[in-house]
């Protein structure tokens, strides 16, 4: 056994712990595996035992829970487990790169767990830090500004098994990259200030104040705030919840991060004043686990809110005004960042979007009215209350008011956090990026809209290019059917499985991505991609199946010639490659005749 | 289809990975087979025993895709051919044969030539006479297009009868309940 | 029970609180459907059962009857769809039918005639699913799940067992047994569980019984799964026969 191994903890003892520091609530399950997952590296079966039997769960539950989520394992994983970000962002940084050589410094195959079962490396969805990628996920925690050097670095303190809190605390380094500031990040927050000036007045005034703001949600759906939190007052209910969401998977999106760094006092803030205005006494903060590294910044921010009244009984010293926040902790899963979904995983199940209506706002977290709302949009709500629901509606647009934070990424020289009030032209935000030769922005992430260069005097706001943030950009060198390709692989591995159109139909997309990839195209697989798109947007459960045909569309609309190139066949060609299919034969009969082989067919018809 | 002359449309027809069991149910459509031969003319098929495909009209497959020359066979057939029918279970959805699919081929191979008693000391065998089987075994149109399927297995003489004349008679041919069927 | 919404032209009456799908198969229309069973709370995972409501794409199961509401269902485009659907349920899993012992009575399979679902279209996943025969009584053949959840809802709802849960994501999302070993044979699962006798496909399987009528003379043989009202309860019918 290698020096340096600590002590493999008791998977009962784990169990035990997770589930007593989470008051053996079965609501809790998802947060006692993550924390079985973070003591053991794994859930092993022992955990599991312990588990079914002092929660009374069905096993087949936690199971299903557990496998569910891309950050647990039901397998022994690697000591070490070290994945890689695959944004577009990251892949345009050279991390697949980065990848084989780690890899290959590793002496690990990609996707499996070394022989000794040090270390398994592989990749995962975007993790939120475009703006300094490339960037590792290892053991959970965030490695960014990943260079042939520091992949050699990490290789070799894997090898000699250092743990990762010893490893230099500049690798685990992330950077705010704040370029722009205006309302919102330009205001100096004094915690309890905005409280106060609600607490002024009437719960009714505050709804009235967000509803004269206009402010709309900035998860990018923008549904008005002031509405939402109106309906969940107004909701018949035994008891009210505030959401907070903090799931930021949408690739390309790094705005949340930024604020629970920067800013967290602005959104639990914001959380106290939701509470205010609907009557909820109970808030979460639903964190996605990429983002656990902020975990003990929030844990201490909330500490000190309650020292200072701000949260808890009696907050400010009014009378029945409790609240308090707790902070879920997610696990890899995209589709969580639904509200519906962010819901059922709240409650410790998997992460399946529920059935629409009943909307959350008059059943969500227990069958109670909860308002979800993005955590940008707390912040702003801040902004609301200390100046007046009139003077916000006056920043930005009639129809899209107040501030956004721009997430920019890709090709340009300073990438990082813009705030623009609403209505800002696309090339306003590359200029003041450092932007040069720009083919084309992708405006939200994956499931928003591919502006070509022709449209970058289009603005940012609901009613030409709605946005949760991301901006990524790409310049005339880069191929937008690689970028395309990229989202769609992204909706595949994310898709949760429930409804057939989007669990099929969006591995059947990236089946047909990786076709016209590996040069088997023909115009009859376009005509296929096309109709698969339809059915998708037609039939999907959720929004991630409706908007998994978002790149494809936008780029076959605005870069077919992308496509045409791809199309490498006028007939029909398989999928794979027919030569090919026949060296495991060539390989156990040891034959290489012409018969061996299958002729391409372009030299059996000239 | 040509619609000018009253010239015979040619049909080839063949099967790949398959029983001929489709075959047999061609034959079963009986005494029509007469009147079908007024108005076609069988090249490459078991029935006239020719082995090259002409230039053809239609080309009946049965049977999936599992070895090389079931490539070869499929591709000519798809170039000599206007019209393509994948008839039967096996053409549509690889059938039986494909139940290898989720074995890997060199453990197939090693289970079925090594490890067998009996067969503890064999090889695989080698002669460039056999075509060599391919990793998995597919189903027509995952290799080449195909115009038309009739599911079954067999499909019902009927279905095939229907889709024939449907198809002699120009009209896109549609099995209802009972013609159509996957067992 | 006054207020009636139209399908395909058609009233059909419906009470308070029904879903469109509900109210159609207690008025005898079909429309065609999966993962629905008239026993149990709509799930709405199939998607087969989408119609257009007021023109919009709606799946029938979950949505409710509202008065007036004008629904289509039986319409090329609407049957195009569905069959798109079937087709990729076919690719995902493996369906042999000419082996299976549900086919016939297989309510995949029969939606797939009514659609005259004549290839799968799609490329095959072909995906690896060992069988799992441990049960006595039952045998479990994962190669046909649908994941329409009825086996789990039946064992959970009416059965109060839990014998079945969904696992895992996206396309490798997977029907599992509550058991340490996984096995069924380590489940409290009976044959005369709720969940033994709902099924659409060809996955839990009552043994020794599989060919006992003959293909050919089967339920969906003898007549299209659309001229039944109520298919469902005419395979459970088969099914409780002799067990």
């Amino acid at each position: 056994m290698p020096s340096k191994v600590r002590n493999a903890p008791d998977p009962a003892q784990a169990a035990a712990t997770a589930m007593a520091r989470h008051r053996h609530d079965p609501l809790e399950l998802l947060q006692m595996l993550r924390d079985v997952e973070e003591a053991c590296g794994w859930i092993p079966p022992e955990a599991i035992d312990c588990i079914e039997a002092r929660l009374a769960l069905p096993r087949a539950k936690i199971l299903g829970v557990a496998s569910f989520y891309s950050f647990l394992h039901l397998k022994r994983a690697g000591r070490y487990r070290i994945l890689f970000s695959d944004n577009i962002t990251d892949r345009m940084l050279g991390s697949l790169g980065l990848l084989d050589r780690m890899c290959r410094g590793l002496w690990v195959e990609r996707g499996k767990v070394s022989e000794d079962g040090l270390v398994s490396v592989d990749t995962t969805s975007c993790t939120g830090l475009c703006d300094q990628g490339p960037a590792i996920l290892v053991n959970g925690l965030a490695v960014t500004r990943l260079t042939e050097r520091r992949v050699d670095d990490i290789c070799e303190l894997v090898r000699d098994e250092v743990p990762p809190g010893e490893w230099p605390a500049d690798f685990f380094r992330v950077e705010d990259n704040i370029h722009r500031r205006d309302a919102l990040l330009g205001t100096p927050w004094l915690p309890g200030r905005a409280l106060e000036a609600a607490l002024a007045r009437s719960p009714e005034d505050l709804v009235a104040e967000m509803k004269a703001s206009k402010l709309r949600g900035r998860g990018g759906a923008g549904f008005p705030a002031g509405l939402k939190w109106q309906a969940c007052r107004e909701a018949p209910g035994k008891a009210r919840y505030l959401v907070a969401n903090a799931d930021e998977g949408e690739p390309g999106n790094f705005k949340d991060r930024v604020l629970l760094a920067n800013a967290a006092d602005a959104i639990f803030e914001g959380m106290a004043l939701g509470a205010w205005a609907t009557g909820a006494r109970r808030g979460f903060l639903y964190l996605r686990g990429e983002y656990r590294f902020l975990l003990d910044h929030l844990e201490a921010v909330l500490e000190r809110r309650r020292a200072a009244r701000l949260l808890g009984e009696s907050i400010l010293g009014r009378e029945g005004f409790d609240f308090d926040v707790a902070i879920h902790v997610g696990a890899g899963a995209y589709v969580c960042g639904e509200e519906s979904a962010l819901i059922e995983s709240l409650e410790g199940k998997r992460g399946t979007p529920r059935n629409r209506p009943p909307y959350p706002v008059t059943q969500g977290y227990l069958g109670q009215p909860t308002a979800v709302n993005n955590v940008e949009t707390f912040a702003a709500s801040c902004l609301v209350a200390l100046k007046g629901g009139a003077w916000y509606a006056g920043i930005g647009t009639p129809e899209s008011t107040g501030t956004k934070l721009v997430c920019v990424s890709g090709d340009c020289e300073q990438p990082g956090i813009y705030e623009y009030p609403f209505g800002v032209e696309v090339r306003q935000v590359l200029a003041d990026c450092g932007a040069r030769l720009t083919q084309a922005v992708q405006v939200s992430g994956p499931s928003g809209a591919t502006v070509p260069a022709a449209e970058f005097g289009r603005r940012l706001a609901f009613e030409d290019l709605p946005t949760a943030g991301a901006l990524m950009v790409f310049n005339e060198r880069r191929d937008m059917f690689e970028v395309a390709r990229n989202f769609v692989h992204f909706f595949a591995h994310e898709s949760c499985g429930f409804c057939t159109p989007c669990r099929v139909g969006t591995s059947l997309l990236r089946n047909m991505m990786d076709k016209l990839a590996n040069g088997h195209g023909s115009p009859y697989d376009f005509a296929e991609i096309g109709k698969l798109n339809l059915l998708l947007q037609s039939m999907s459960h959720c929004g991630l199946g409706h908007s998994a045909c978002n790149p494809v569309l936008g780029t076959i609309a605005k870069f077919r010639g992308a496509y045409q190139r791809r199309l490498a066949h006028e007939e029909f060609e398989p999928a794979f490659d027919l030569d090919r299919a026949l060296a495991a034969a060539r390989q156990m009969t040891g034959r290489d005749d012409a018969a061996a082989h299958v002729r391409p067919e372009t030299e059996e018809t000239a | 289809m040509d619609g000018t002359a009253p010239r015979k449309l040619k049909v080839a027809t063949t099967s790949l990975a398959g029983c001929f069991g489709c075959h047999m149910s061609i034959l079963d459509i009986d005494e029509r087979l007469f009147a079908l031969l007024e108005k076609v003319e069988f090249d490459r098929s078991p029935i006239t025993d020719i082995k090259e495909v002409g230039q053809c009209d239609l080309g009946i497959i049965e049977g999936g895709v599992c070895n090389a020359e079931n490539v070869e066979v499929l591709r000519e057939f798809r170039r000599r051919c206007k019209v393509l029918i994948a008839l039967g279970a096996c053409a549509v959805n690889g059938g039986l044969p494909a139940q290898r699919n989720t074995l890997s081929l060199p453990l197939i191979l090693q289970e079925v030539y090594r490890s067998e008693p009996g067969a503890r000391y064999g090889l695989i065998p080698n002669d460039p006479e056999l075509p060599l089987p391919l990793n998995k075994v597919h189903p027509l149109h995952e290799v080449v297009r195909i115009d038309h399927f009739i599911p079954g297995c067999p499909p019902p003489a009927d279905a095939i009868w229907k889709v024939l004349t449907g198809l002699l008679e120009g009209k896109e041919p549609a099995l209802g309940h009972g013609l159509i069927h996957f067992d | 029970m006054n207020a009636t919404f139209t399908l395909d032209g058609r009233p059909v009456a419906f009470s308070e609180g029904q879903t469109i799908l509900q109210a159609a198969v207690a008025a005898g229309a079909y429309i065609p459907h999966l993962c629905f069973h008239p026993d149990f709370k709509p799930h709405g995972s199939c998607k087969v059962c989408t119609v257009k409501v007021g023109g919009r794409h709606a799946a029938s199961c979950t949505t409710r009857a509202t008065a007036g509401a004008v629904v289509e269902s039986d319409t090329p485009e609407l049957n195009a769809e569905r069959r798109a659907l079937v087709q990729m349920l076919f690719v995902e899993g493996n369906h042999f039918c000419p082996s299976c012992e549900k086919s016939g009575d297989c309510k995949l399979q029969a939606t797939a005639y009514d659609l005259g679902m004549s290839t799968p279209h799609f490329d095959h996943f072909y995906p690896d699913r060992p069988v799992d025969a441990s049960h006595p009584d039952m045998l479990l053949d994962f190669n046909r799940c649908i994941l329409c959840s009825l086996c789990v809802r039946a064992s959970r709802d009416v059965d109060g067992k839990n014998v079945f849960a969904l696992a895992g994501r996206g396309i490798r999302t997977r029907l599992i047994a509550n058991s340490r070993t996984g096995r069924l044979v380590d489940t409290s699962f009976s044959h005369q569980d709720k969940a033994a006798h709902v099924c659409p496909v060809g996955v839990i399987l009552h043994k020794r019984r599989g060919f006992e009528t003959p293909f050919g003379s089967r339920v969906f043989d003898r007549k299209p799964i659309s001229a039944r009202a109520d298919s469902t309860a005419e395979i459970a019918a088969v099914e409780a026969d002799g067990s």
